[in-house]
């Protein structure tokens, strides 16, 4: 029996089709608008203030001398502290859960609250770092105090990043190495990091450049707003750039919205560096077996 | 006897004892479900034996026991005893690794890790703490050589070994697992994944390691064991059905289900 193929209904699917192209087309323009719109707003405000002198000075009272230094270096050092902190955790933890750990019900459970953890608020976060580090562990409104509260909040997502590359080490090259009588350390040392090691930096620099971005949990364990010196040491007072940004925005004065403009184009470029690299390094060590 | 005369007797290789694994009533599950039955079987030193059968008849899990790579999957148990050099394997005083340096394995699909060659044939040699550059020279000649692939690589051995052809990748793993002078070798349908002429070089290299290495080799090619093997071992559901010499096997099987299988009429 031969099947009726009507031209016509074949007509009108090949319609439904581009309608839903135009209409996918459309969504995808929708978010791309906004990010240009915010883009040019902030381009626009921003450009005319930033100059060598916002790079290097001080918060100040006028619009002119105000800067960005503090900011730029107390996350830099920020960073430095959280980085080593929330990878080794972080690896070590997923190194236990991939590799060590037994596959039964307690694994699992560690398993969902570690990726539960990824979405919890950061001010929560926040909030932990403040009872625990500034106030039970007496560091005070400290450099090491935020740097502790923010690996905290990005550990989650370092364990689950750094899990996924170790899962995507083939199995048969670790057999060939146990099969010669390789303890599991020298396996994971020798064979899998090695391997995993572009997926786990990916994950830490994606993670780092969230962190780096973030406001809310350091506001509550005390980053100052205005400072001017830069950090000597791990107890010393601090800023970052996403906080000073948000004091100059709370101000009434028109002029300093500009001044955020520009602090926003300096952190936008800073985070732009920091995903081009987690690509190059996706790029240069992908597709090894 | 105690364990350290026989040790001694064997590295003054005046074995009298003809069987390097002696495998006794050996069950093995896979959670609940079983997936060997009542293995009785003692391998010979110095000799190929093959372990044929279908899919799924437990060859592989036989064979992965051997070392106790099987340990590897989760919620596997055990009963029966398997000796090797007259030990328990599965005895707490056994160091898996040092069974698994002595028994050394190569695998269906050809596994070399993303190092050079020289690299990966002085993996084994480097994690058993040997470091000294001219030793390891050595030791990875000698074991590329006697994997017969010295020539074709000598001249590029700081280049990664998955820029080999399949066969090639095989004869470096092989040589990768010379490189530790195990006993034993333990074969994975290791010719699978390769083409003929790659697999009938292994095969011959297979023929001139039997001198100094007993090997066991899993495969579902019976005429691939009826070529090099001395011994042959059919397996069916779990069971060891016939076990007794390769030209025996093949020409006047005792079961029927032996039988069946070798001419053809399933499997």
């Amino acid at each position: 029996m031969q099947i009726h193929i009507s031209k016509s209904r074949m007509k009108r699917r090949i319609a439904l089709n581009s309608i839903f192209r135009i209409l996918f087309f459309l969504a995808t323009t929708i978010g791309l608008v906004f990010l240009s719109l915010l883009l040019i707003r902030i381009l626009n405000q921003g450009l005319g203030y930033l100059t060598i002198d916002f790079l290097r000075n001080f918060p100040a009272p006028y619009v002119e001398e105000a800067g960005m230094f503090a900011g730029i270096i107390g996350s830099l050092f920020l960073m430095l502290l959280t980085a080593p902190i929330a990878i080794i955790l972080g690896v070590s933890t997923a190194l236990y859960l991939e590799e060590y750990a037994p596959k039964n019900r307690f694994t699992n459970f560690i398993q969902v609250n570690v990726q539960n953890l990824a979405g919890v608020p950061s001010i929560v976060f926040g909030l932990l770092g403040l009872t625990f580090f500034v106030y039970l562990f007496q560091m005070g409104y400290t450099l090491i105090a935020g740097a502790l509260t923010m690996s905290l909040l990005i550990l989650p997502v370092i364990v689950v990043a750094a899990q996924e590359a170790i899962r995507s080490v083939p199995k048969e090259i670790k057999e060939a190495s146990i099969g010669m009588g390789a303890t599991k350390w020298q396996t994971i040392w020798r064979i899998v990091l090695p391997a995993a090691v572009p997926g786990i930096l990916t994950g830490s620099i994606l993670a780092l450049s969230r962190a780096i971005g973030e406001t809310a949990p350091l506001l509550i364990v005390g980053a100052a707003t205005a400072i001017y010196t830069i950090p000597d040491s791990m107890l010393s007072k601090y800023t970052v750039m996403p906080i000073q940004i948000y004091s100059w925005t709370s101000r009434p004065q028109e002029e300093w919205q500009f001044v955020a403009g520009a602090g926003i184009i300096v952190l936008l470029v800073i985070l732009l560096c920091m995903n081009a690299i987690a690509v190059w390094i996706r790029n240069k060590f992908q597709n090894r077996y | 006897m105690t364990d350290m005369i026989s040790n001694q007797q064997n590295e003054n290789s005046a074995i009298d004892d003809q069987y390097i694994f002696d495998i006794h009533d050996f069950n093995l599950w896979y959670g609940s479900d079983q997936a060997l039955y009542g293995i009785n079987m003692g391998i010979e030193k110095n000799k190929i034996t093959a372990v044929i059968g279908p899919s799924g008849c437990g060859k592989s899990t036989l064979l992965k026991t051997l070392n106790r790579m099987i340990e590897m999957v989760p919620n596997v148990n055990t009963s029966g005893s398997i000796k090797y050099d007259n030990a328990d394997i599965f005895s707490k005083k056994q160091m898996v690794e040092d069974l698994r340096t002595q028994v050394g394995m190569v695998f269906q699909k050809p596994n070399p890790f993303p190092k050079s060659i020289y690299d990966n044939v002085a993996y084994g040699p480097r994690i058993h703490g040997i470091k000294k550059k001219k030793v390891l020279d050595e030791i990875v000649e000698k074991s590329l050589r006697g994997a017969a692939i010295w020539d074709e690589v000598k001249d590029r051995l700081n280049q990664n070994a998955y820029g080999l052809s399949g066969g090639q990748q095989q004869r470096v793993c092989i040589a990768r697992c010379l490189a530790i002078e195990p006993n034993v070798i333990l074969m994975d349908e290791p010719t699978s994944a390769l083409d003929p002429i790659s697999t009938l070089k292994i095969e011959e290299l297979i023929k001139e390691l039997k001198d100094k290495y007993t090997i066991v080799i899993v495969t579902h090619n019976m005429q691939q064991a009826a070529r090099i093997s001395d011994k042959t071992a059919f397996m069916l559901t779990g069971e060891l059905v016939e076990f007794t010499d390769t030209d025996t096997l093949f020409s006047n099987p005792k079961d029927k289900r032996t039988e069946d299988y070798i001419t053809g009429r399933f499997g």
